[in-house]
C-alpha cells in the first residue's frame, strides 16, 4: 500500500511535465538516441561529428561557456588532438603587461571560444536576438534531445496567411512557431571527417548528441551507477524483509 | 538533585561515559525497550523515513554549499560547476535537489497516515501542531533552497511568492522591500535566501526534536486507534520496529536512486536551467509540485489578498483541526461515513495540485475554485458536524484483542464505548 502512495505521488508530481510541454499540438518526434534508456551510452564518433558540425556551424553564434577544450577528450580526442584543437582557437589572453588585452592560442584548459566579446555585440550582429549559450539547452527545454533535434529540422516555409514577423523564421516546433535564428543547417553543410553523409537529419542528431553530452556529461556514469545501486538497495530490500519476517514470527 | 546515574551497561567505557551522561540509557529506553503497539501497518515507516530524508539533505547540503557562490553573477555557474568539475557534484546536486521532493512525498504520506488514523486527536494535539511546524519551516527551507541555482524559474518564483505580502494592506510593498533588502528580488535577496536555507534545517531539526519528544510523552498511535492498555498490547522498538523501518527505508531508496539516477530532472523545470532574466519572463511560472496545491488556492481568488489568506489559512487550519474534529473515534477504520470522505478530501487535494500546474484559465480556474472551496469544507463543516452525527462502529477491546465483544451491537451499532476508547477531549465540555 505504501508503495502505491509514494507511485501516487510521483504520478501526481510527473503530471506537472507532459502539462508543460504542450508547445505544439503534435507530439515531438520521438528519436531513439543511443543515450535513451537505463543502459543508454554515447556514441563517440557521433559525439565528435555532433562537435565538427557545433565548431564549423553553431559556434559562429553559440558560445558554450561551461565547456572546456580538455572536456574534449571525454567524447574521444586523445590529449594531442585537444591541444591541437584549442591551439587552433585564438582566445583573449587577459591583459599584456602595459594593460592592454591581448589574444593567445587557446590551451585544452580554455572554455570553448565565445563568439562575441560580450551580450551587446552578439545582440548587434543577430538583429537584437541573443543567441543563447548552448551549454546546458537540453535540459533547458522541454522535451530535451528530441525538442533540439526536431528544431533543427523543424524550418517551413510559412503556410498561407501566417506572416511571419521581420527577421524571423517559422518553425514547425518552435513555441510561437517563429524565432529569430535562420535555419542554421542544409543538406552537405559540412564534410564528415569520418565520409559519412551529412543530410539535415545526420547533421542534426550528430550535433544534438553532442549538445545532450554537453549538458548531461555525467550520463553514462549516472546510469552505470544507477543500475548498481538500485539493484543494491532492491537486494537489501529483500534481506531486511526477510530479517524483519524472522523477527516478526511469533508475535499475534 | 545532582548525583551520579546509576548505569547498567557493563562495558566499562560505556558505564563511565553513562554515569556521567546518562545518553546511552536514554537512548536504549527511547529506541530500545520503548513500547510501541504491536499493530502498525507501513504507514507508521514514514516518520523513520523522514528523519531519513532530513539526514540526506543535510548532508548533500553542507557538501554543496562548499562549492556553491551565492552571487547573481556567479550562482548559475557555480551549480554548472558542482555538476562537472566537483567529484560526485552531479551526485551531490540530484540527491539533495531529488531529496526535496522525496521529503515531502514521505511528509504529505505522514501526514495522511495522522488524518486517516486519527493520530492528532487528544492527547497528541501539540504533537501534531509540532509537524505542521515543521511542514512550514520545509516549505519555507524548499521555496528559499530552489532559489539558489538563479535559475528563470527561480528568478521568477522568489518574484512572484515574495510580492505576495504586498498584498498586506498598509505595510505590504514596505515587508517586501525589506525581505529583498533592496527593490527587486536581487544580490542581497539571494544572499539572505542562501543563510536562510542553511539555517532552517537546523530549525526544522530542532522542531524535529520537540516531535520525538512528545510522541514519547504520549506514545505512538495505531491503525485501531484506541489506546494502549497493557503491556500485551506493545513490542519493544528494537528489534521489532527497527527491522519493519529498515524494510521502508530500502524501498525508498530503491525509488529514492531510480529518480536520481535514471531522471533526475523529471521533477525539475526545464526553464531552471535558463540563467536568471529580469528582463524575459517565463511562459508559465509554477512552483515546484509539492507547492502546486496551495499555488492553486492561492490563484482561485480573483482578490490578491484574499488569495494570500485563503492560501496560508489552508495550512493554519491544521493547527485547530485537533478541535475542529468532533469525533470520539481515531480512526477512520471505525467511522463509516469519513472513511469515504476522506478519501474525496484527498481527490479534492489531488486536483488542486494538477490545477496549479494548468494555466488559470477557462475550465481549470472552474476546478481549482470547486476544489479549493471542498478543501476547506472538509475542515471546517464537514468533519465538526460528521463527529456529532456519525455512530462509529463499535472499537476492539484492545489492540491485543483485536475484535468486537459479542455482547456488542454489530454493523453501525454505535454502543457503549470501551474505556478509553474516546480521545480524551470528548470527556470534557
Amino acid at each position: 500500500m505504501r508503495i502505491a502512495f509514494l507511485l501516487a505521488g510521483l504520478v501526481l508530481a510527473g503530471t506537472a511535465a507532459p502539462a508543460l510541454a504542450q508547445h505544439s499540438e503534435e507530439p515531438l518526434p520521438h528519436f531513439p538516441f543511443t543515450f535513451n534508456g537505463l543502459f543508454g551510452t554515447y556514441d563517440r564518433a557521433q559525439l565528435q561529428r555532433g562537435y565538427q558540425v557545433y565548431s564549423e556551424v553553431c559556434a559562429n553564434c553559440h558560445g558554450m561557456k561551461e565547456i572546456y577544450y580538455r572536456n574534449l577528450q571525454e567524447i574521444g580526442l586523445n590529449a594531442e588532438e585537444v591541444k591541437a584543437v584549442a591551439a587552433s582557437n585564438q582566445v583573449p589572453g587577459g591583459l599584456d603587461d602595459e594593460g592592454k588585452p591581448f589574444e593567445r592560442a587557446g590551451l585544452p584548459s580554455d572554455h570553448l571560444k565565445a563568439p562575441y566579446a560580450n551580450e551587446k555585440a552578439a545582440r548587434a550582429a543577430n538583429g537584437g536576438a541573443l543567441p543563447p549559450d548552448q551549454s546546458v539547452i537540453v535540459k533547458a527545454r522541454e522535451g530535451g534531445s528530441d525538442y533540439v533535434r526536431a528544431l533543427l529540422n523543424g524550418y517551413r516555409d510559412a503556410p498561407a496567411g501566417v506572416k511571419v514577423g521581420d527577421g524571423l523564421y517559422y518553425n514547425i516546433w518552435f513555441p510561437g512557431k517563429q524565432l529569430a535564428m535562420p535555419a542554421p543547417l542544409r543538406d552537405g553543410q559540412v564534410d564528415y571527417a569520418d565520409k559519412t553523409t551529412a543530410s539535415l537529419e545526420q547533421m542534426s542528431t550528430d550535433v544534438t548528441a553532442f549538445l545532450t553530452w554537453a549538458a548531461e556529461p555525467e550520463l553514462e556514469r549516472r546510469k552505470q551507477m544507477g543500475l548498481k545501486w538500485v539493484s543494491i538497495f532492491a537486494v537489501l530490500t529483500g534481506l531486511t524483509y526477510a530479517v524483519k519476517k524472522k523477527v516478526w514470527k511469533d508475535v499475534h | 538533585m545532582a548525583g551520579l546515574h546509576k548505569s547498567e551497561f557493563t562495558n566499562p567505557v560505556a558505564n563511565w561515559i553513562d554515569t556521567r551522561l546518562p545518553i546511552l540509557t536514554l537512548m536504549s529506553k527511547e529506541y530500545g525497550s520503548f513500547p510501541t503497539p504491536k499493530n502498525f501497518n507501513y504507514f507508521w515507516n514514514f516518520g523513520a523515513l523522514a528523519m531519513v530524508s532530513l539526514a540526506v539533505m543535510v548532508l548533500t547540503g553542507v557538501f554543496l554549499a562548499m562549492n556553491y557562490t551565492a552571487s547573481t553573477d556567479a550562482a548559475f555557474g557555480s551549480v554548472e560547476r558542482i555538476m562537472r568539475e566537483v567529484n560526485y557534484g552531479w551526485l551531490l546536486r540530484y540527491v539533495h535537489a531529488n531529496g526535496a521532493s522525496m521529503f515531502f512525498i514521505v511528509v504529505y504520506i505522514h501526514i495522511f497516515r495522522a488524518l486517516y488514523y486519527g493520530s492528532y486527536k487528544a492527547p497528541r494535539e501539540l504533537l501534531f501542531m509540532l509537524g505542521v511546524v515543521i511542514l512550514l519551516l520545509m516549505m519555507a527551507t524548499a521555496f528559499m533552497g530552489y532559489v539558489l541555482p538563479w535559475g528563470q524559474m527561480s528568478y521568477w518564483g522568489a518574484t512572484v511568492i515574495t510580492n505576495l505580502f504586498s498584498a498586506i494592506p498598509l505595510v505590504g510593498e514596505g515587508i517586501v522591500t525589506w525581505l529583498w533588502g533592496g527593490f527587486s528580488v536581487d544580490n542581497p535577496t539571494l544572499n539572505r535566501f542562501f543563510s536562510l536555507h542553511y539555517l532552517m534545517p537546523f530549525m526544522i531539526t530542532g522542531v524535529v526534536f520537540l516531535h520525538i519528544v512528545a510522541l514519547h510523552i504520549t506514545g505512538s498511535n495505531n491503525p485501531l486507534g484506541i489506546d494502549v492498555k497493557s503491556p500485551q498490547d506493545t513490542l519493544p522498538f528494537h528489534p521489532y520496529y527497527t527491522a519493519k523501518d529498515s524494510v521502508g527505508i530500502c524501498v525508498y531508496l530503491v525509488i529514492f536512486a531510480a529518480l536520481v539516477f535514471f531522471a533526475p530532472n523529471f521533477l525539475n523545470h526545464a526553464d531552471n536551467y535558463i540563467p536568471a532574466n529580469p528582463m524575459v519572463t517565463p511562459a508559465h511560472i509554477v512552483p515546484e509540485w509539492y507547492f502546486l496545491p496551495y499555488y492553486a488556492i492561492l490563484r482561485s481568488v480573483p482578490n490578491k489578498l484574499g488569495g494570500v489568506i485563503l492560501m496560508f489559512s489552508s495550512i493554519a487550519v491544521l493547527f485547530v483541526l485537533p478541535w475542529l474534529d468532533t469525533s470520539p473515534v481515531r480512526s477512520t477504520r471505525f467511522r463509516p461515513y469519513y472513511k469515504k470522505l476522506i478519501w474525496v478530501f484527498v481527490a479534492s487535494f489531488f486536483l488542486l495540485g494538477y490545477a496549479g500546474q494548468m494555466p488559470a484559465e477557462g475550465i481549470w480556474v472552474v476546478i481549482g475554485r470547486v476544489a479549493t472551496a471542498y478543501y476547506f469544507l472538509h475542515f471546517l463543516v464537514i468533519l465538526p458536524v460528521l463527529g456529532v452525527l456519525e455512530r462509529p462502529l463499535p472499537l476492539p477491546e484492545s489492540i491485543s484483542r483485536p475484535v468486537v465483544p459479542r455482547s456488542m451491537p454489530m454493523g453501525g451499532g454505535g454502543g457503549p464505548l470501551p474505556q478509553g476508547a474516546m480521545a480524551k477531549t470528548m470527556e470534557k465540555p
